[in-house]
């Protein structure tokens, strides 16, 4: 038997395996994912939210735990825990040099290529080969993983030994450790879970990250009584190329560019201010705009003028000579879309400071607000792709999963997407979920970790 | 110019658009060498600058394992074979006179063809034109190399023979130097960038994955493809400048060959044939140990050849160093310059040249390179 067996195969599962078998557990991760896919969504990440006091080659200027709660508080809707998400910012001060200390790699600034932020850390090479790294460290101190395999179900009760149902292919298995840390994440990869809030645009979301993650456990969890964290059904969505695979498309597939064309719905109507947000929020400020349509779709129309100034894209364009040829292709009424565009350029006012801007038009168009004249016309498709859900279990400060009363369950640990709600709310700032990935994952696997070795002081012995 | 190019090439561009294309909208992998953030700098992606990125890669697969679009996922992302294949095609695009750009396009039996008819038509040659009381005699005064093969015969080929190849490998690389520049605008001029540009050439700072090494075998990371190849770079060095030294002593101070054995020509030859023994070896062992995924394994037979060419240079070398006072010596110095004439022959027509093409990317590399931190310039603290 295991002392801790880690359930999850992303950021924090490999942290906590990590930091368990470095305090002198025997650790078993135990991941749904096939090896090529571990790693979970940090598989995509690319940087680290990380609070620190001076200048360092990682980050310019400084970023305070007081910033970094102000930054979360802003965008958690109310639901942060601010003994959480304290314990989160002051702790993340230590990752760079632990994780390095892992192997993973970090990307100076001093080379100038990667964009400019104070507030991350970015991985050399990206997510994929911070979780290499990982990986190498944890099967070189003799970490035990077992890949293809899924945990079915954890009982939320304190126990000694825990001995979980798991099933591998069409093998079932009996999981055994004295504790268990959960890092299975939410349930972004469960269409009916998500049905439940969503409706059928649900069946419409494409998944950004890894498929395996469909939160059976974390449903199971709160439906025995873990006290919630979050809001049910809410999720960060980010409008992607409606071609983009099912799941697991990561950065690439997002789409861009909308100030430079129209935006509208499956009836060929404008729905929204195309120059309204121009920041990097603009990914999910679509995401959840294109979510709420009906059928879950929307087309960015461009000209040939406005695809030049468009970021490069990995998709091509639907293309056609003339809007109808185009309203077509895209399966839309050509005299609505014809209507759309006419009333468009019957508003523009070219003036201003921001390349022009509508009047009189709802919604208006408020930048960028130039003639589709140049022909070939263009179009991509938009679909919302789901990042990650903001529902999730409760924890306290060392990680134990608290239950309907309040009291931690002992034993049971969770830490990374599955509690991330208790901190990020239903809001999210850039590199912050690897954060609480790794902070928590730490806390997590030490914690249980020494729960073990107190209580089995013999168990310390044979394996140092 | 499209009847320069190969058959298949368009079918390798277009594989290599699509994956730069993707590289440059993820942007991931920017730390690990110059190829990522020059390909941003180019997103027109044409064939000068694909020929240039692929010529700026040195394979050294840091970015296949920490891709994350990697087969088997479906966008099937693999930069490091991609651009073998391409540099691969840059070189036949780029030989001259065109006609021998067939020996570039199945370069390793090419070389191989070539090495060995060269190693052993000048044995064949010295057997038949030279009396054997001669050859086999035993010679230890000064000028006894000259005593079986003519100072002026062995000059002369010498001379002609790389002359002629100095000059093809320099057209080849005039035109793709050309061709290469039509993209970005340069931020400073060749000779600005000519330091940054040697620097990275001779330090292989590409080869470095952006301070953790290669993944040379499988993910993790090493130094053993640098090593051994600044072994087998330095040696090949180290035995030009013996040559040159030999001249000198030869045409300034009238002093024949051989040279005592602690005399500056043979230190350094002998120091500098180990050097390509040892990397050429070295190399060959990492290549057929490496993880056949990042690899374009058609391109390997071309590596193989030359390697094994320059091992053959060098041990040819050094096995006439060491037995130069016996009667073997006139044979051994037939073999010993059979392999040199095939390498001077194949230096424009062999992977060879891949060390020139990829001094001319650097180089552009470096002209095209803003200095200074933070020009990449996005802010991305929110999403």
């Amino acid at each position: 038997m295991n002392d801790v067996l880690v359930i999850g195969g992303g950021i924090a599962a490999f942290c906590a395996a990590l930091a368990a078998r470095r305090a002198g557990a025997s650790v078993q991760l135990v991941d749904s994912a096939p090896r090529h896919l571990r790693g979970g969504n940090a598989r995509h990440s690319r940087n680290l939210r990380l609070v620190h006091d001076t200048p360092s080659p990682l980050f310019p200027g400084r970023y305070t735990a007081a910033e970094f709660l102000t930054d979360l508080r802003r965008v958690s809707g109310g639901h942060m825990d601010e003994d959480l998400a304290r314990l989160m910012a002051e702790r993340s001060r230590e990752l760079p040099d632990w994780l390095q200390a892992q192997g993973v790699g970090f990307q100076p600034t001093s080379g100038g290529m990667i964009p400019w932020s104070c507030k991350t850390a970015f991985f050399l090479g990206g997510g994929k080969a911070m979780i290499n790294a990982l990986g190498r460290t944890a099967e070189d101190l003799g970490v035990e993983i077992l890949h293809d395999t899924e945990v079915l179900d954890v009982q939320l009760q304190a126990a000694d030994t825990h001995h979980l149902p798991a099933r591998r292919g069409h093998e079932s298995l009996t999981l055994s450790a004295r504790t268990v840390v959960i890092c299975s994440g939410g349930y972004q990869a469960n269409p009916a879970a998500l049905s439940r809030t969503w409706g059928e645009s649900a069946a419409g979301f494409l998944v950004r990250g890894t498929p395996h993650v469909r939160g059976e456990i974390l449903l199971s969890l709160l439906a025995q009584g873990a006290l919630p964290a979050g809001v049910p059904g809410a999720c960060h969505l980010v409008a992607v190329n409606a071609m983009a695979p099912a799941a697991d498309g990561g950065i690439v597939t997002r789409v861009d560019g909308m100030p430079w064309g129209l935006v509208v719905d499956r009836d060929g109507r404008r729905f929204q201010d195309e120059g309204a947000e121009i920041t990097p929020r603009r990914y999910s400020f679509w995401g959840r705009r294109v979510a709420r349509l009906p059928g879950a779709r929307a087309h960015l129309i461009l000209d040939t003028a406005g695809l030049r100034r468009a970021p490069p894209a990995i998709y091509p364009t639907r293309r056609a000579d003339t809007l109808e040829g185009l309203a077509r292709a895209l399966d839309l009424n050509p005299d609505i879309l014809r209507e759309t565009v006419d009333r468009y350029h019957g508003a523009l006012r070219p003036d201003g400071p921001e390349d022009g801007h509508t009047e009189g038009l709802d919604p208006p168009k408020t930048r960028c607000a130039l003639p589709l004249n140049t022909p070939p016309f263009h179009a991509w498709t938009m679909a919302p792709g789901i990042t990650f859900t903001c529902h999730g279990l409760k924890v306290d400060t060392r990680a134990r999963i608290l239950m309907a009363d309040g009291e931690p369950c002992d034993g049971l640990y969770a830490a990374g997407m599955i509690m991330a709600p208790s901190i990020l709310g239903t809001g999210y700032v850039a590199g912050a979920a690897l954060t609480v990935g790794a902070v928590f994952g730490r806390i997590a696997g030490k914690e249980a970790a020494h729960r073990v070795l107190k209580l089995h002081p013999e168990a310390e012995k044979c394996l140092n | 110019m499209s009847e320069l190019s190969p058959p298949d090439s368009s079918a390798s561009l277009a594989e290599a658009r699509r994956v730069m294309n993707l590289c440059n909208v993820c942007s991931y992998c920017t730390g690990y060498c110059a190829v990522f953030h020059a390909s941003e700098q180019r997103p027109d992606l044409t064939r000068d600058d694909l020929h240039y990125l692929a010529n700026l890669c040195h394979n050294c697969r840091a970015c296949w394992y920490a891709c994350q679009y990697a087969p088997p996922h479906e966008f099937a992302i693999n930069v490091p074979a991609t651009l073998a294949r391409v540099r691969h095609d840059s070189y036949r695009r780029y030989t001259w006179p065109s006609a021998f750009a067939a020996l570039l396009a199945r370069s390793g039996p090419a070389t191989l063809m070539v090495s060995l008819v060269a190693t052993l038509l000048i044995p064949l040659l010295t057997l038949i034109l030279v009396p054997w009381d001669t050859l086999f005699a035993v010679h230890r005064e000064a000028g006894a190399f000259y005593q079986v093969i003519p100072w002026g015969v062995m000059t002369t080929v010498a001379l002609v023979t790389l002359g002629t190849s100095v000059l093809a490998l320099g057209i080849g690389v005039a035109r793709f130097r050309r061709d290469i520049g039509r993209g970005a605008p340069p931020a400073s001029s060749w000779w600005r960038a000519l330091p940054r540009a040697a620097a990275d050439l001779l330090t292989l700072r590409n080869l470095d994955g952006g301070g953790g090494g290669c993944n040379d075998v499988d993910g993790r990371f090493t130094q053993w493809r640098r090593g051994f190849h600044h072994a087998l770079f330095y040696g090949f060095l180290l035995c030009l400048a013996a040559t040159t030294v030999a001249a000198g002593y030869h045409h300034l101070l009238a002093w024949e060959a051989p040279y005592p054995v602690f005399s500056l020509p043979v230190l350094l030859g002998t120091l500098g044939g180990m050097g390509m023994m040892v990397g050429a070896a070295g190399l060959v062992w990492v290549k057929r140990r490496g993880d056949p995924a990042p690899t374009a394994a058609e391109t390997l037979p071309a590596d193989y050849a030359l390697l094994g060419l320059l091992f053959a240079v060098a041990a040819t070398g050094l096995m006439l160093l060491a037995l130069r006072e016996t009667a073997t010596m006139g044979l051994l110095l037939a073999l010993h310059l059979g392999t040199v004439l095939g390498f001077f022959l194949l230096v424009p027509y062999s992977k060879f040249v891949h060390g020139a093409y990829r001094g001319a990317a650097l180089l552009r590399r470096a002209m095209e390179q803003h200095h200074g931190p933070g020009t990449a310039g996005k802010e991305t603290d929110k999403e």
